[in-house]
């Protein structure tokens, strides 16, 4: 827990679109190549220094259907979705219409020709580009044409705005890994777009952007789902099984991807970890599990439909207290929901995942340096607390790129959590048992299958047991442990990650929330302090949550919990858990599949504070 | 016996008065904790076999691991070996638990237990896909075509047309465990009968030394729930019906082989040193040829008769952890800075995302 406290930020509200602060919206089909295209203009932006984000909004779908792509600019480092367009590129015939509607009023359209364009607007400005012709003349093979077409909004834009050519030739480089060739043909047609550009487009005043300093050198543009495996990697993973499922696939495939130059013993040249795509998600758990009580830190990752079929894994890792990792990359619910679309909807099901009393560690990472930094000491929980434990990411964190710290490389030992080794069998003169509270934190001490000691055995089940792991239908066994468990959850509340707290001196509004909206939540508060308006935030990194939340709430008049779902789900668990305080509490959930806009959380806000004045 | 084997014999002799195995153990120490199953379960003579072929083995127990799913059957791990690591999981769900185990340390013997239920109802996906991966597993299927533990439901391996007391006829054609199994690519597929020792003490050492998945249909009667000589899964049909293909016999490494009067007969070279060797009684089976298989299988269905001995076994496909290509030291056993990255390592992947 840290508790800083400062003046309230001053910035103006809603101010109007200057250099490096504005919004580009690209319009395009996916399948047309425009992710390598939005990839090289973000690339291009950040190396130029300018804080930026990019939201891919994509379909559930290979080809065809439409997806856009949202970069924001901001040169004062707001890195929440912008929901006002500046800039519309428009690629796509289909949604055309719709995407000129989309500018602001003195904003830009910039569109391919080559599409039907009706209902012109007065207040925006307008510029056909020639693609096709532009494609023609740069004479590529036909099996190139269309991946190479979305360069030339590529090409029109940095003409537009003022990027660096140089920075998008190296960021198409960095693209496709040094291969000078790619790189090259996709550089020719930025280059002839710009050419065509320059004749045919004006500067405009506020649409530009300058290469400045002070905020991202020494950072690095990752998602979140490369800093998870990345994490897992560095901290110890010796299995991750997975099923695909979207927005998770990528992380069990960056795992695959990194670990060889990461995991390759160089002794003997040979792996250190295993990546194994599981038949389905309950096999992919039931890996997890196995590997976990036999003393490898092993995860899967997944998304909601995931745990619904993990459930009953869940269960048994709680009871029979098993070393797990589930890392559930959260998209739209109920049901198939909308797969490519982010939201906080798992955060119940989860923290209770499977039947009768049952209670998980749940982590929040809000950013890729916490999503490699819970990457690792998930592990450590899971084999400290010999428990499942959750760490809950969302497809806006986990897919799109994002500004972060870069990740520090760590030697602390691990925490393998209460094991017995047979020289510790042999000094207690094989007494022990499984399931017995020893030390009162309710961790009982744990042997591992393959351990040369003839009393290491125990039986592990998921029916009812004793101290010793033997079956038991005693109600007085049955109790004990209960209550051996409600302590060790205690003890989880102490030991997972403490919540983050900024104060704010005379503030008497907090907010909490988690994840990925840290920066909608922040944007939010400096615009609610420039109206005059200070909060107090904390952001929750895990259930259960510890002393230091009651105490926020305590401190506080009003407290809005800000999450990405509907039904308010933070809210019900910290209104369960603070039933004292919960009229103090106000649900402010929203679920459109839109990351949270720094907009809408200070005008709700603003908005609820109003209502209870009147 | 058709063969002997001089050293063991010698061995035994000398042994006799202590009753020790090779490792210096009695058999007591094999055992496990009183079983709780009904009196003459087929699966309580299983789990005493498993305790023979362990001891004479000379099995270091605290180097197995015995998993197992939900049902009767799975109970039974409780039942054998009592000094290694059991752990009775989830209905079905033994086969991606084992997956798990067995990559942490691959050094482990893992020894499945399943039913019928377990394995061809809930779980046969599981035991597909682990079939498929040439998971290095003694998959034991304690099949009696019921349901016992929820009191006498039909399993996917009941046979069409039989009765059950409270279900009535079943209509639906069984699902062949060894079937299933070989289609899936299995490299041992076994069947053998609760009541036949001898047989199925054989066959379960042929598995432990087996380098990919072992799978043992082990046809063992439901006293309580299905032992209608009707069923294909009743002692005494067993009994009355029982083909075997070979009689068996299997020679460990650490024993000195001498084979005398032993006409057709078939040695198969087992993955740790040692050899199953199969006297013919169906001079046309050859155990390596998987079409051959097929046809047994089909014919013991076709002319419902409980053909068993080992039909399939392949020693040359690379085991799951084999192709996963992993350290030697089990990854449970290596120290920390061999489960992470170098310092170097790790910057130049951090070089990459700058």
């Amino acid at each position: 827990m840290s508790v800083a406290v400062r003046e309230a930020p001053v910035v103006k509200p809603d101010a109007p679109a200057a250099v490096n602060d504005f919004a580009i919206n690209v319009a395009t089909a996916n399948g047309s190549g425009s992710q390598t295209s939005n990839g090289v203009l973000l690339r291009a932006l950040f190396k130029m220094g300018i804080p930026i984000n990019g939201k891919n909004l994509f379909p559930s779908n290979i080809q065809g259907l439409p997806t856009w792509y949202i970069i924001r600019l901001s040169k004062d480092g707001f890195l929440a979705r912008r929901e006002m367009t500046d800039i519309q590129v428009c690629m796509n015939g289909r949604t055309v219409a719709e995407d000129m509607e989309r500018a602001v009023a003195g904003g830009i359209v910039i569109y391919d020709d080559s599409l039907p364009v009706a209902n012109s607007r007065k207040d925006v400005t307008y510029y056909g580009m020639p693609v096709k012709d532009l494609v023609k003349e740069a004479g590529l093979p036909h099996a190139l044409r269309d991946y190479v077409a979305n360069m030339v909004y590529v090409g029109v834009l940095a003409e537009l705005l003022g990027i660096e050519p140089e920075e998008i030739e190296a960021a198409l480089l960095h693209h496709f890994e040094g291969k000078e060739k790619a790189a090259g043909l996709n550089m020719e047609m930025v280059e002839r777009a710009i050419d065509w550009a320059s004749g045919h487009v004006v500067q405009h005043e506020g649409y530009r952007v300058e290469r400045m300093t002070g905020f991202n050198e020494g950072k690095i543009l990752v998602d979140g789902n490369t800093a998870g495996a990345l994490g897992a990697l560095a901290g110890g993973l010796s299995l991750a099984s997975w099923y695909p499922i979207t927005p998770s696939s990528s992380l069990a495939e960056s795992i695959e991807k990194y670990a060889p130059a990461l995991r390759t013993d160089p002794d003997t040249d040979k792996a250190t970890v295993a990546v194994v795509q599981a038949e389905d998600e309950l096999a992919a758990i039931g890996m997890v599990v196995g590997a976990g009580w036999t003393g490898a830190r092993a995860m899967t990752c997944t998304s909601g439909p995931g745990i619904s079929l993990m459930s009953e894994f869940a269960g048994l890792a709680y009871f029979a207290e098993v070393p797990a990792v589930i890392w559930d990359i959260q998209r739209m619910g109920p049901s198939t929901g909308l797969p490519t679309r982010t939201s906080q909807g798992d955060i119940l099901a989860s923290y209770y995942l499977g039947h009768g009393d049952t209670r998980h560690v749940v982590l929040f990472p809000a950013n890729p340096a916490e999503c490699f930094e819970f990457g690792r000491i998930a592990f450590d929980l899971a084999e400290e607390l010999q428990t499942l434990v959750f760490v809950l990411s969302d497809l806006d964190l986990g897919m799109n790129m994002h500004i972060s710290e870069p990740f520090e490389f760590s030697d602390a030992p691990f925490k393998r959590g209460k094991v017995l080794s047979a020289e510790d069998l042999e000094e207690r003169q094989g007494s022990w048992a499984r399931y017995m509270d020893v030390d009162g934190d309710g961790v009982a001490y744990r042997t591992l299958p393959g351990t040369r000691h003839n009393m290491a055995a125990y039986f592990t089940r998921g029916t009812g047991h004793n101290e010793y792991g033997y079956y038991s239908e005693r109600p007085d066994d049955w109790e004990q442990n209960l209550e051996r468990l409600k302590r060790k959850f205690e003890t989880a509340r102490q030991m997972a990650p403490g919540p983050i707290l900024d104060e704010v001196d005379g503030a008497d509004v907090g907010i909490i929330s988690l994840g990925s909206n840290h920066d909608g939540v922040e944007e939010a508060r400096a615009r609610l302090a420039a109206t005059g308006l200070p909060t107090n935030y904390l952001r929750l990194r895990a259930l259960p949550i510890d002393d230091s939340v009651r105490s926020f709430i305590e401190r506080n008049a009003t407290v809005f919990v800000v999450e990405a779902n509907s039904d308010g789900q933070l809210h019900s668990i910290l209104t369960t858990e603070e039933p004292a305080q919960a009229l103090k509490l106000i649900s402010m959930a929203k679920c459109d599949g839109l990351p949270l806009s720094a907009r809408y959380i200070a005008e709700q806000v603003q908005q609820a504070l109003e209502e209870e004045r009147i | 016996m058709s063969t002997r084997t001089k050293g063991a014999a010698a061995a035994r002799r000398a042994a006799r008065p202590a009753k020790t195995n090779r490792i210096g153990l009695e058999k007591t120490s094999y055992r496990g904790r009183p079983s709780t199953l009904c009196k003459g379960c087929g699966h309580d003579s299983i789990s005493q076999r498993i305790v023979n072929a362990a001891w004479e083995m000379g099995l270091d127990q605290t180097q197995v691991v015995k998993l197992s799913g939900i049902g009767c059957s799975s109970k039974t791990p409780a039942y054998y070996l009592g000094w290694s690591h059991g752990f009775n999981s989830l209905h079905g769900r033994m086969p991606s638990v084992a997956t798990g185990a067995i990559i942490a340390n691959a050094s482990l013997e893992v020894i499945g237990v399943s039913g019928d239920g377990d394995t061809a109802s809930i779980g046969i996906g599981q035991f597909k896909h682990a079939v498929r991966r040439n998971l290095p597993l003694i998959y034991i299927v304690e099949n009696n075509g019921v349901y016992g533990l929820t009191k006498g439901q039909f399993s996917a391996t009941a046979d069409e047309g039989q009765f059950l007391k409270y279900q009535g006829v079943n209509d639906l054609p069984p699902l062949d465990i060894c079937m299933e199994a070989l289609t899936a690519n299995a490299t041992f597929v076994a069947r053998s009968f609760a009541g036949d020792p001898k047989q199925l003490e054989a066959l379960l050492k042929a598995a432990i030394n087996h380098r990919g998945i072992a799978v043992l249909d082990i046809i063992s009667p439901c006293v309580t729930f299905n032992n209608h000589d009707t069923s294909t899964k009743s002692y005494g049909f067993g009994r009355a019906n029982e083909i075997r293909l070979h009689d068996l016999n299997f020679v460990p490494a650490f024993e000195e082989i001498e084979i005398e009067d032993y006409e057709d007969e078939v040695e198969v070279e087992l993955h740790d040193g040692g050899s199953i060797v199969l006297k013919k009684i169906d001079p046309d089976h050859d155990p390596k040829d998987r079409a051959a298989a097929y046809n047994v299988i089909q014919r013991s269905l076709d002319e419902q008769k409980l053909i068993t001995g080992l039909l399939y076994i392949n020693e040359e496909e690379p085991t799951l952890t084999e192709l996963l290509n992993l350290t030697d030291t089990p990854l449970t056993q290596l120290p920390d800075e061999k489960l992470r990255p170098s310092r170097e390592a790790l910057e130049g992947v951090m070089a990459t995302l700058a």
